[in-house]
Order: C-alpha cells, then structure tokens, then sequence
C-alpha cells in the first residue's frame, strides 16, 4: 500500500482542532457521541448558540472521572445511570445544575440538584409476536412460564440495564426477590456483558425475550417499519431508567458549562431525544412526542428507588441473584 | 531501537526489552494497587472466580493440544494441492475478533443454529452451547489452530534426512513416532499446552457471553467489574496479582515437563519421505477435514449474514477501519522488534527471566496495564493524545508472547546449528541480521508479524478506557450494535474480519516467501 496515502488519509481523519474558539469537554457513553447518537445534533445545536468548540470524549465516564478526580479535563458529564449517582455524588466532584424541575415529564418527581435527567425509560422484556405469541402478561406469569421459555439478560456487575433488573425485581418482589431469581434462573439462556450482546441474540433469534427497554419497539417502528417487536407490559411495574448530565466544579469553562445545562430542558434539545436516543424525553409535553413513541404502550405503574435505597440494596440483591445461579 | 541494540549486544538488548517489560506490567500493577491505596481482599466470589478460570483453562488447553497433534501430523505428512492455504486458513479462528467469533459460533452451535436444527429433525436432543460446555467449545475454536501451528512448526523442525534415514532403516510408522514424533511433541508440547491455557486463563468476553451466567465468572471478568461496578481498584489489582501469580505457577510447571529435543541440523530439501499409507491415509484426511469443517463453518455462518450489506455501510465506518489498520501495522512492526530482540537472547541460554518477562504480557489484565498507564501518563499528556499511541503500544505488547512461541524455538536451532560457525567467521552486527538470522527466521517472523497485526486490529481493549474521538473498528462495531443496527454491526464484523486476515496473510505469506 502506499504510505504517503495512507498517511493522508490519516491526517484527514484526525479532526482538526477549532482555533481561538473556547472549548467545552463533554465525557459521554460511547454510542451518544457516534453518528448513530444523539451527539452530532446535540454538538451542532450547542455550537450554534455559543460561539464555542462542543467536544465529546466517549468512554466510561464515572470511572474515568473518579480516577481523575478535580484534574479532569471535563467539563461536564453527559450519560451518567440514575443507580449510580450516589457514588457520582459522593466524590463530590460535581455542582448543581441550577435548573427548576418541578414540570418534568417524567413518571416521577425529581428534585435532586446537581443530577439533571435528559431522557428516560423503563426496563422491560421485549419479544417478536411472530415467534412468542403468548406472551407472558405479567412478571408473575414470567416466572411461571414453561421451562422452553429462554431469555437473555444482562450481568449487573458490567452493565448498568442488569443492574436496573436486579432493582427491578427487588422492587416487585422485595423479601421474596430470591424466590423469584430461583425460578427465572432456569429461563435464562446466558448472561452478557453489555445491552447490546443480549439485544443482537435476540434480534439472530437465539432468545424469545431480551432484558431491554419499554421503548425499543420504537426502534424497530421507525428505522425499519417492523411492527413485530414489542415489549411486554406487566401490571406489577417497570423499573424507572434515566439518563443524567451534570457539570463538573473543577470545569474552566463555568459559564459554558451552566449554558449547556440551560439549553438540555429545552424544547429543541429535548426534541432530538426520541428519535436519536430511542428514548423518552425528561421535559416535552406528550403531545410533542412523535407519534411512534406515543403510540408505544406505557405500563399503569413506574417503580423507582430512592439513590439511597439502591445504593443499599445494591451488594444484597446481587449476592442474591449470584447465589440463585451457582445454586 | 531495540533492533540496534541487538546488533550491538543481543543479550544486552534483550534483557532491556524484556526488564522494560516486567517494568511495565508489574509497575502498572504497582501504581494501580498503590492509587487505590493498597491491596484489597478477595471475596468468596471472587475466589471462585480463580477456581472456575484455573479449570477451564486447564481443560480448554488440554483439549487444544490433543486434538491438534493428529492434525498437525496429518497437515506433515501429507501433500495435496491447496495445503499451504489450507494451513494458513486454518490458523483463521486464533485471529477472528472475539465478538465475531462467538457471533459464529452462536450461528452454528446456537438454539437457532444449523446443528441444533439438525438434532431437532432427527429428533435428538437438542446441545446446549450455553455453560461450563459453552466455554470449552469456543476456547478449543480459537486455540486449535494456534496448537496445531505450533506443534505443526516442530513436526517441520525436523531434519527430512532424519525421517529419510528412518525410512532406509526400515522403521514403521509406529517407530518414526517412538524416535522421531515423541521427543519432538515432548519438548513442544508444553509450550502450546502453556500458551493455550495462558490465553484461557484471561478470557473474558467468551465466558461472559457463553458462559450462561455468573457460575462462568473468569477472573478477568472479576478485574472488569471491580473497575466498573465497585470502583474498587485495590480488588481489580489483587485479581492482577493472583493472574499474574497463576502465569508464573504455569510457567514454571510447563519447563519442568519440558525436554529439549536435539535433531541437529539438516540441509533444508523439502523432497520428504513417503508417508505411511493404509489405513492412515484415511485418518489423515478425516483429521483435516473434521477440522477445516468445525473452524470454517462459523467463520462462513457469520460471512453470509454480514456480507451482503458491507457495500452500504457508512463513511464513518471505512475511516475506523483505516486507522485501525495502520495502528495494526504500527503494532505489528513494534511486536516484531520486541519478539527479535527478545528471542534471539532468550535462544543465547541461561535467561529464564528473560523468556519470562517475554511470556509475561499474555497474562496481564489489558485493564490493569491500561489504568495504571492512564494514571501515570495523565500528569503529562492529555488523555486524547495517549489514547491511539498507548493502544498500539499496548497490543504490541500483548501479542509478543504468541511470537515468541513461535520464534523462540526457530531462534534456538538457529542458535545451536549455525551459531558457532557464524561466530568463527566473526560474523556479527548487520550483516549477520541480515544473512543469517532474518533469512532463517523469515517464516515465524511473518507469522508473527502477522498475528500481532490481526490481533491489534481486533482489539477493544483499552481504548475503551482512555476515550477518543477517534474510533477504531472495533469500537465501530460496539457503537453500531449500541445504536440497535444489527444488520449493519453484523456487516461491520465481517469487515472486521476480512481486514485481520488480509494483514494476517499478508505478513505469513511474506514470511514464507522471504
């Protein structure tokens, strides 16, 4: 191959640096920031109302801010987990956010100061009507079901949607939790390590439902006009997942930072959400929703833990559920 | 740098190659144990963890190395047409990408796959690739064709004049294995028992996936979550020290049973003697074809799926692939000057530590080596700027234990054969590189040349950690498969697959050409 060529493509693909302008460092989940993520409509709208450079740096970012500390470049964080702001908070890296929450349109309130909500969702099985045309109507009839049954979940210890299940099912079946894992265990067909092994085994057909999202079906309407994925609502509840920004006290840049938290709870920023995000917007009144997200079927009751709960129930519910697999 | 050491004194350059790497492992070791304050203690669950990783890897790399001995006999002895291709085929699996791996396999071997179906029609009960089974299979997937290179290299380490006497002594097959076949297994065979279990010993993503839930809990899997859902850095660095430990123990159990064997030298006529016929001929052709079959199949499973939709895929994806495929070659050149200088003193004798250090890598978590670089580096450089340099420095590193399986042998008989010879015509410094040593290891330089390149083209590792805005490939992969685009990731890993074994090729067949 030719090296000068290749040494130019090269050059083009490294991404030259915006002179003079101020730059505003935002740690993000690795798919928020590809093409196929909310970030390039999130960056070219922040750009465009603050004469500023917007650079995303993907990554796991709680455990790369709590290893930097207030060294951090960050200036903000953007795709923090509801479950584990109460280590976030603890390292008491970050400021409050500043901004009113009472008129959320969230399933639930939210007052905490210094973690702002930009999308949520709820867990949820999803399945193919065409290949499970009964499913189960509740989480009791998940349990219950035949044993050929097979699901695909995630591990709670390196996948933030495990960890939602983990609370999930603590929240439905509290003391009795162990019970429940005992007889889901043997539905599980294998455990992964992240959302998106477990989701592309379902989609090959390898499981009948997959640990994922009220919203996913939304997905699949939308990208690929494909009406057969849909989740399965169970009266006892699904799990509230939210995902946060917050702006660092240590950031260089306060004012951009406190800016860019002022624009999130917008309209046109809370707009490009569904449809990039495959989620729900925090701050949009329903009928501003598209429509396939409206149209999605909502579960009657949104089950949530307090930061404090979660962070207590955390090591218990997951000594429970390691026992009801190695049993 | 490390090759103009080696010019001037092999043992100097090597012993710094190798005191550079023990630095770095265990220094990185060191910072992470020492930013966490300390050493944490291990948990039951963690101790498990150690227990379920030691039993796999001991039977993962048993199995390996069993069923690759016949193959490797068979692929010896044997002349057809498209061998050559054939064996550089076979060596497909080792490089595959891991998610593209269990991708296939899960295509083949899956409640939906081809197998299953076939048992369903028959009316068999159906196999479960979900468990304890699970994990063996994949582990033997990619681990039989490093085993059957290996021992396949040893077979052709033997002289032809010495399977050619045997012949005019009139010995049987049965003698040929007994005077010839045995000694050589003896002395390789612990080395690719070692190598393999090395390798199981850090699995991590193959266990989580296959493993059907936390009773397949590998270590390496422990240090990912102690980062992750802890946060506990003293837990993931008392697991690195445990690995580590695990690493030496293995080390130490393989020289043991190791003998050296001594073939003395021969005159490189490929004219080979006359293979057994009979029955033997059949079993020879049923080895290779049962083999080509179980290592091929998911690799095509996967190829149909992906391929049809590699033409559409986005720009984005084609610009990753072009800086993943020069940070593979950056780290392969690097890997390849490491490996030179490293066996060339560990083939000089009386340096264990040496061979140690060079095997070292295989058995450092990727995670720790890359936090405690991260930690070290952060105070000098901005993050950015590490990420794709310490990720081409850190595969390097990581592939330097596979070449020096392969090198470190040919390095010896070349040491024991024409060492004294070159010595006494004082040949030495560039010229003895240059017509000695390069033109005699040519072929396990490119095959390690070009396993470094495959495996830091499918690498995710680290880069995860230290965050860019300049995506590999496989980081692609990850962000396509994030963003519910199946269709597109399973097309992204055939890419992905195609790119690490056209540099694979590439390198073994400019080995084998040189």
């Amino acid at each position: 191959m030719n090296i000068r060529l290749i040494a130019l493509a090269m050059l083009a693909a490294t991404p030259v640096a915006a002179q003079e302008k101020p730059v505003l460092t935002i740690y993000a989940g690795d798919y928020i920031a590809s093409e196929w993520g909310p970030g390039p409509k999130i960056e070219a709208g922040f750009e465009a109302i603050c004469a500023c450079d917007l650079q995303f740096v993907t990554g796991d970012i709680l455990p790369r801010i709590l290893m930097e500390g207030d060294r951090t470049e960050a200036d903000l964080v953007f795709g923090l987990n509801t479950d584990m702001t109460a280590r976030a908070r603890a390292s008491g890296l970050f400021a409050p956010h500043g901004q009113d929450t009472s008129d959320m349109s969230l399933p639930i309130e939210w007052t905490d100061d210094i973690f702002l909500p930009y999308n949520w969702g709820e867990t949820a099985f999803v399945y193919d009507s065409t290949r499970l045309e009964n499913p189960p109507a509740s989480f009791d009839e998940l349990l219950e079901a035949a044993g050929d049954l097979k699901i695909v979940i995630q591990d709670p210890r390196s996948s933030i949607s495990g960890l939602a299940l983990l609370l999930w099912v603590k929240a439905v079946y509290g003391d009795r939790a162990d019970e429940a894992w005992e007889k889901l265990t043997p539905k599980v067909l294998t455990v992964t390590r992240g959302w998106s092994e477990s989701y592309g085994m379902f989609t090959d057909g390898e499981a009948d439902m997959v640990l994922s999202y009220t919203t996913s079906p939304a997905y699949h309407i939308a990208a690929e006009d494909d009406t057969t994925k849909q989740a399965a609502i169970f009266p006892e509840g699904h799990y509230f997942m939210a995902e946060l920004a917050a702006q660092l006290k240590s950031t260089d840049q306060p004012e951009l930072a406190q800016q860019f938290m002022d624009w999130i709870l917008t309209p046109e920023f809370q707009r490009e959400i569904p449809l990039a995000n495959w989620s729900l917007p925090a701050r949009l009144p329903r009928d501003e929703w598209p429509q396939v997200m409206r149209d999605l079927p909502r579960p009657d009751k949104t089950l949530f833990h307090t930061e404090d709960e979660a962070e207590a129930l955390r090591q218990p519910a997951l000594d429970e559920w390691l026992r009801a697999f190695t049993r | 740098m490390a090759a103009g050491l080696h010019a001037l004194r092999p043992v100097a350059g090597g012993a710094a190659v190798a005191a550079g790497l023990a630095a770095l492992i265990l220094g990185t070791l060191a910072v992470v144990a020492w930013h966490a304050g300390g050493l944490s203690g291990l948990g039951p669950w963690d101790w498990r963890a150690v227990w379920f990783t030691i039993w796999q890897a001991v039977v993962s790399a048993a199995l390996s190395a069993a069923l690759a001995i016949p193959v490797a006999r068979a692929l010896a002895r044997r002349r057809f047409p498209g061998r050559a291709a054939l064996v550089t085929l076979l060596g497909a699996p080792f490089i595959l990408p891991v998610i593209v791996a269990i991708m296939g396999l899960i295509a083949v071997f899956g409640r939906n796959g081809a197998i299953n179906d076939a048992l369903r029609t028959l009316g068999l009960p159906e196999f479960s690739i979900y468990g304890w089974q699970g994990v063996i299979l994949a582990h033997v997937f990619f681990n039989l064709p490093l085993a059957v290179r290996l021992i396949l290299q040893g077979w052709q380490a033997i002289p032809a004049e010495r399977f050619r006497l045997a012949e005019s002594l009139g010995f049987g097959p049965r003698d040929v294995a007994r005077h010839l076949e045995w000694p050589m297994l003896r002395a390789v065979l612990p080395g690719v028992w070692l190598a393999v279990f090395l390798v199981c010993l850090t699995s991590f993503a193959v266990a989580l996936t296959l493993g059907g839930g936390p009773s397949a809990t590998t270590v390496e899997l422990a240090i990912y979550q102690a980062f992750r859902f802890d946060f506990d850095l003293g837990r993931a660095a008392a697991l690195g020290l445990v690995q580590i430990g695990l690493c030496v123990a293995a080390m130490a159990l393989a020289r043991w049973i190791a003998i050296p064997a001594a073939f003395g030298a021969g005159l490189d006529e490929s004219r080979h003697a006359r293979a057994p016929r009979g029955w033997r001929v059949g079993m020879d052709a049923l080895a290779i074809a049962l083999t080509t079959l179980a290592l091929l199949w998911p690799i095509l499973a996967v190829s149909m799926q992906g391929l049809p939709r590699i033409a559409s895929l986005p720009p984005e994806v084609w610009t990753a692939a072009l800086r993943s495929i020069v940070m593979a070659l950056v780290s392969a050149l690097l890997a390849l000057l490491m490996c030179l200088t490293l066996a060339l003193a560990i083939a000089r004798g009386r340096a264990a530590w040496i061979e140690a250090a060079g095997m070292l890598p295989i058995i450092a978590s990727p995670l720790v080596l890359g936090t405690g670089l991260f930690i070290v580096l952060r105070g000098w450089f901005s993050t950015d700027a590490m990420a794709l340099p310490v990720t081409v420095m850190i595969n390097a590193i990581m592939a330097l234990p596979f070449g020096l399986r392969a090198l470190i042998p040919a390095a010896r008989t070349l040491r024991a054969d024409y060492g004294r010879l070159a010595d006494s015509l004082n040949m030495r410094g560039v010229s003895r590189l240059r017509y000695l040593t390069l033109p005699r290891l040519a072929r396990p330089l490119g095959f390690a040349g070009g396993l470094a390149a495959a495996l830091a083209m499918g690498d995710l590792g680290v880069i995860t950690l230290f965050a860019t805005d300049q995506p590999t490939l496989p980081l692609k992969l990850y962000q396509l498969m994030n963003s519910y685009r199946m269709a597109d990731a399973s097309a992204c890993a055939v890419l992905l697959m195609a790119i690490s074994f056209a540099l694979f090729w590439m390198f073994d067949r400019g080995g084998r050409l040189a």
